[in-house]
């Protein structure tokens, strides 16, 4: 399996990645490099392994349900660009 | 051709806040309508570096939802990254679940109508998965920019998909109450639409019976019961008109416009998100063992459907009676307790008190049944006499009312202590009542005369005469009979 030119632009897109021409085809180059490794793995006979989800074989520790932060508005704000009556401003967006 | 020609398919997918004290990932607290960005820590502002911590009481509520629709809950299950760029979400990805969620299968039952017409019909549910939710955007007044709360970022949801089972609105909005109801029963969710902890998005489509599935539309955002009714009904007549136009549904996310009771287009399948899902490397697989399923199983209450069923085998309940009175925990605990103080044998009047004055005078007081100024053992108290014959139902009605206005004091002996500070014992003996007669026939000699004419009106002037000499504690049955003999003397 290979990518487009295409492909690659749409995936750029999707992460909102600025990608001049001459970028995109160098990254179309590394990107089927690996999907050449990843081929290499699946020849591997996997039938039987449930495959994972996390590399380490261990499950989820879970906090108990009690409230352990406390405001600290005005230090996160004091880093924020922009503020005002206590919202993070942003370039305006709408759907 | 008409709309009977055709076929309505509609699922529903729905968003319930969870009720826990913080947030799914952090400890930041949940509480509502606190000023902007107070309850948004490190975590929920995704500042560099934080790393998310699964909150218990989250994933509780999942099972305890699993365990009330009798789904599978899993053994292992898995939290997966939804990759999409909006201010509201800083990460730049929602956690949520995909190929492992909590909770799949189960279902619900529904009723749907009324009276007659009324049916029962199970919905299936394809699964419920855990999920945080977004924080809000503030698009007025802010010199060309957006304001952003994340107070609500990383509140725990549980979105709780159906099948397509559902065949008209009616249908789609039993299906949302019954699910309203449950989750607050089972107290995951505090149902506040308002608030927007109960949000319904449903998916629409007709077809023509029999042929495959039409194209369909999702309807997103809606937060009443009547907007929900009123976008699905305006859905299905724009699809019908479209297609008998010969026109063709394109896949579609709209958005309800209650002003205009109209939908519209918010994107098209071409521009539709690609959320890229992958598992969260942050977050290992979370694991839940038989012995956890099985201390939830021990701590869950009684469930709407068997109280229903109780209700009509061993109370003698009307279906109808039976779900109005299971309609909410709130309602069905106080019919219960009231029950158990008065007796089972009185388990029908019991039944049309808490469904007729007293859930009458709290919603015209417009307050909850769990902070009504009367308790069921009172109730039950009154239920008592009225069934012992001390009162009638309409004395009741006053004994009631004082009740509530806090005279007779506490427990099952109030309405006994109002009864007799108020002298409203019922006349049951019968040399008084007759003595009362025969005052009432001297006085109204006019009424005797039109009834032995034969006015069967006139015998029920008399009757009332009678029970206004008596203030309304003569018994009835016995003025009725008293009066019969002594006219055909």
């Amino acid at each position: 399996m290979s990518l487009t030119l295409e492909q690659v632009r749409r995936i750029a897109d999707l992460a909102r990645l600025e990608m001049p021409d001459a970028e995109a085809e160098a990254t179309r180059v590394k990107l089927n490099g690996i999907f050449s490794l990843i081929e290499q793995m699946q020849a591997v006979d996997t039938s039987g392994v449930e495959p994972m989800s996390h590399p380490q074989e261990l499950s989820q520790r879970l906090r108990e349900d009690r409230v352990s932060e406390s405001d600290r508005r005005d230090d996160y704000q004091r880093i924020a660009p922009q503020t005002e009556s206590g919202l993070y401003l942003v370039p305006k967006v709408i759907e | 051709m008409s709309r009977n020609d055709w076929e309505v398919v509609i699922g529903l997918e729905v968003h319930a806040q969870l009720t826990t004290a913080s947030k799914i990932f952090s400890g930041a607290s949940t509480a509502f309508g606190a000023e902007p960005n107070r309850q948004a820590c490190a975590v929920d502002l995704a500042l560099p570096g934080v790393l998310p911590v699964l909150n218990r009481g989250a994933v509780e509520r999942a099972i305890r939802f699993g365990l009330a629709i009798d789904a599978k809950i899993a053994p292992r299950s898995v939290f997966a990254r939804k990759n999409y760029f909006y201010p509201d979400l800083p990460k730049g990805y929602q956690i949520s679940q995909f190929e492992l969620p909590v909770v799949s299968g189960g279902s619900i039952t529904i009723r749907v109508g009324e009276g007659d017409k009324a049916y029962e019909k199970s919905v299936q549910l394809t699964r419920a998965h855990l999920e945080e939710d977004a924080g809000k955007s503030l698009h007025e007044d802010f010199h060309g920019m957006s304001g952003i709360d994340l107070n609500r970022a990383g509140t725990p949801l549980l979105e709780i998909v159906s099948e397509p089972d559902m065949r008209s609105s009616a249908e789609a909005v039993a299906y949302a109450r019954s699910l309203h109801a449950l989750v607050r029963w089972i107290e995951i969710c505090d149902g506040n639409m308002q608030e927007g902890s109960f949000r319904c998005d449903a998916n629409v489509s007709v077809r023509k019976p029999g042929a495959p599935l039409g194209t369909r539309r999702e309807i997103k955002n809606l937060n009443s019961f009547r907007f929900l009714q009123q976008a699905i009904e305006y859905e299905i007549q724009w699809q019908i008109d479209t297609l008998e136009d010969g026109g063709r549904i394109q896949q579609a996310t709209v958005l309800f416009d209650p002003e205009s009771g109209e939908t519209r287009v918010m994107r098209t399948k071409e521009d539709a998100h690609d959320y890229r899902y992958f598992p969260d490397p942050d977050l290992l697989p979370v694991e839940i063992s038989p012995n956890w399923i099985a201390r939830v199983r021990t701590e869950m209450p009684e469930l709407p459907q068997s109280m229903k069923r109780r209700f009509i085998e061993n109370f003698g309940l009307s279906a109808y009676d039976a779900t109005t009175l299971t309609a909410s925990r709130e309602i069905a605990n106080f019919y219960q307790a009231t029950v158990d103080a008065a007796g089972s044998e009185l388990a029908k009047p019991c039944a049309n008190w808490v469904m007729g004055e007293l859930a009458g005078r709290a919603n015209k007081a417009d307050i909850d049944l769990n902070a009504v100024p009367i308790t069921p053992a009172q109730l039950a108290g009154l239920v008592r006499r009225i069934g012992d014959n001390t009162i009638s139902n309409n004395i009741a009605r006053k004994v009631f009312e004082a009740m509530w206005n806090g005279e007779g004091g506490d427990g099952a002996n109030a309405a006994d202590r109002i009864i007799d500070a108020q002298g409203l014992r019922q006349v049951t003996d019968s040399g008084a009542i007759e003595s009362l007669i025969d005052q009432v026939l001297a006085a109204n000699q006019k009424s005797v005369e039109e009834f032995r004419a034969g006015k069967e009106k006139a015998f029920n002037a008399l009757v009332g005469q009678a029970m206004k000499a008596s203030r309304g504690q003569a018994n009835p049955t016995q003025v009725n009979e008293i009066l019969k003999r002594k006219l055909s003397e």
